[in-house]
């Protein structure tokens, strides 16, 4: 072909895509599109931008809605002094800056509005952690599992990565985005508290995969396969019931840092890799499956006897052996060189009901362990949404 | 669907403050009394822990006469002045009261913000505390009242020096007292960080 009439091909496309000019013939939309200024850009590439979240509601956005590609979580320290009547006040002031910068609204005292125009989807989540309690003075009404987890044989536990008093966790499908709410709400929260850690995560693009497809981690598998879903599943999600009535539509986020050893999994053979997974690296099947939704089949064996998932393959020691054994994953990758891996997110009514007996299981066998090392674990109560007309955590402080 | 475009959402969020008493960030009051031909929104007061601060906010004159706004008053600080930030022929931004007051067209939106016109606190001795909400009545020459509720934000900048006596402006309720005492350079509004 010659240059010409590649031109006319490329051209031709962006034609259709546009809805301008489809349905003239490749010639005149050459003619037209070589006389004619090029369309205008925005209206194609902003949708992703101006796309938003709803914040107001019985649920804090960021848990059950779609995890978007980049997410920042900053813990803070509480400063000494700062008590109930205090926290109200950052409560306040979070709330106001929140619900304006997801809707793409410059917050009060923003000065840099030009960067809160396009949210991109962005989500801003609040937690409690043990501290936030005890400053204001009602740690009786704090969830019993609102401690840090058990500790795990596997765990390398460092500081600079765990506990917090309080926890944000933003999200968007932009890094502007997520940067500038970063910044608006610590500024927002310094004379309140302090940054005790900040880790940044990412997936996929938007629009590289399907909506809803499962993500893959630095170690090529697909990451949250048979993922709980808060709308099928909402009590293992969200706390119910008539204990702790303030929770209600709260939940857990646990935020452990699993490090990877990217060098020593380089080592090994597809076939060694998948059989540490129990699962293919393709298309994420089990190795006794033809497709990722399949379920596992722990009892099928080779022609040898030996079970065809290993009997330390992540997939088995993982799987649920009650039907509570069960929490929502929201991971994030994390490239923070010369250290990668996996922001392992996740959401829980009770973490010591349905996280900690998975854990105990994976830290007692798993050949992952090998490759992947828990260095940063924290525990945060997430309060309920905020409704129209409350702040944050309103049902706990006021 | 959860994803809705941006400008749904921000109309949504400028209808909500418009009618919140609660403090999301605005408030307006068309006065029971009918009194208040201002709709104000955006309110918002920098925190500090004495002395100087400042309130900003979006006034939006809903009436067909011009309303001019000559005085505010606010329980959190004894003396209230409406200023405008001008630069002066060395180049140096400096604050002084705004001639005549604020003036709004029929019709018309004015922001006050940091480096332009505000409303100027003096003699704060009660910390204005980050999320503590600031009253602030705005006076008209017809003699109505616009009440506006402000919330306390953490802010740096505004340091514009302060010029108390203008050309022709020497009157002593234009001249801030208190504890800016006689220094004509006191940086605006305050530089002390505020308390949690």
């Amino acid at each position: 072909m010659t240059e010409p009439s590649r031109r006319t091909v490329l051209t031709a496309g962006l034609a259709a895509v546009t809805g301008v000019g489809a349905a003239l013939g490749g010639r005149a939309v050459w003619d037209a599109t070589v006389a004619a200024p090029p369309p205008d850009p925005p209206e194609l590439t902003g949708a992703v931008g101006r796309a938003t979240v709803a914040f107001r509601g019985e649920r804090q956005p960021g848990v059950g809605t779609p995890a978007p590609a980049f997410v920042t979580i900053v813990a803070f320290d509480l400063h000494p002094g700062v008590d109930r009547e205090a926290l109200i006040r950052l409560m306040r002031v979070w709330t106001a800056d929140i619900e304006r910068l997801m809707a793409g609204t410059p917050p009060l005292a923003d000065q840099t509005g030009e960067l809160t125009a396009l949210p991109a989807s962005l989500t801003a989540t609040v937690g409690y952690g043990p501290g936030f309690f005890t400053a204001a003075a009602l740690a009786d009404r704090a969830p019993a599992w609102a401690v840090p987890l058990p500790a795990f044989a596997i765990d390398r536990l460092e500081d600079r990565w765990s506990g917090g008093d309080l926890v944000l966790q933003v999200c968007a499908d932009d890094q502007l985005a997520v940067a500038h709410a970063v910044r608006v709400l610590s500024v927002g929260a310094s004379t309140f508290a302090t940054a005790r850690w900040t880790q940044r995560g990412f997936r996929h693009a938007p629009g590289v995969t399907a909506p809803g497809a499962t993500m893959r981690n630095l170690l090529g598998q697909l990451d949250g396969t048979h993922n709980v879903q808060p709308d099928v599943d909402p009590d293992l999600v969200w706390h119910t019931g008539p204990d702790n009535g303030w929770f209600a539509g709260g939940t857990s986020m646990v935020v452990r840092r699993i490090q990877m050893n990217l060098d020593t999994w380089d080592v090994l053979d597809r076939g060694s890799r998948e059989a540490a997974m129990g699962r293919r690296l393709a298309d994420g099947a089990p190795l006794t499956g033809s497709k990722e939704t399949d379920l596992p089949d722990l009892e099928a064996r080779d022609d040898r006897g030996f079970t065809v998932i290993g009997p330390a393959a992540h997939v088995r020691r993982a799987t649920a052996t009650t039907p509570r054994e069960r929490f929502m994953r929201r991971p994030f990758n994390y490239l923070d060189p010369p250290t990668a891996g996996l922001l392992f997110i996740t959401f829980q009514a009770d973490p010591v009901a349905q996280l900690v007996p998975v854990q105990q299981r994976l830290a007692d066998a798993d050949l992952l362990n090998i490759w992947t090392t828990p260095v940063g674990s924290a525990v945060f109560a997430v309060p309920p949404g905020a409704r129209a007309g409350e702040y944050l955590g309103q049902g706990l402080l006021a | 669907m959860r994803q809705q475009v941006a400008a749904a959402g921000v109309v949504a969020v400028l209808a909500l403050a418009g009618c919140s008493q609660s403090g999301s960030g605005s408030a307006s009051n068309p006065s029971p009394s009918g009194g208040c031909p201002l709709t104000i929104s955006d309110a918002w007061v920098k925190a500090v822990d004495s002395g100087m601060t400042a309130a900003f906010g979006t006034l939006k004159n809903t009436t067909d006469q011009t309303v001019t706004i000559d005085s505010a008053t606010s329980p959190a600080a004894p003396m209230l002045e409406l200023h405008e930030v001008v630069t002066g022929t060395d180049g140096a931004a400096t604050m002084q009261p705004k001639a005549g007051g604020f003036v709004l067209d029929p019709g018309t939106t004015t922001t006050l913000a940091p480096g332009g016109e505000h409303v100027m606190f003096m003699g704060v001795s009660t910390p204005i505390k980050v999320g503590d909400e600031v009253t602030v009545s705005l006076h008209t020459t017809a003699g109505a009242e616009c009440t506006m509720t402000a919330p306390a934000r953490t802010f740096t900048g505004g340091n514009e020096t302060y010029a108390p006596s203008m050309p022709g402006m020497d009157s002593p309720s234009q001249s801030p007292m208190g504890d800016m005492g006689s220094s004509s350079q006191s940086p605006m509004p305050g530089m002390d960080m505020p308390t949690p």
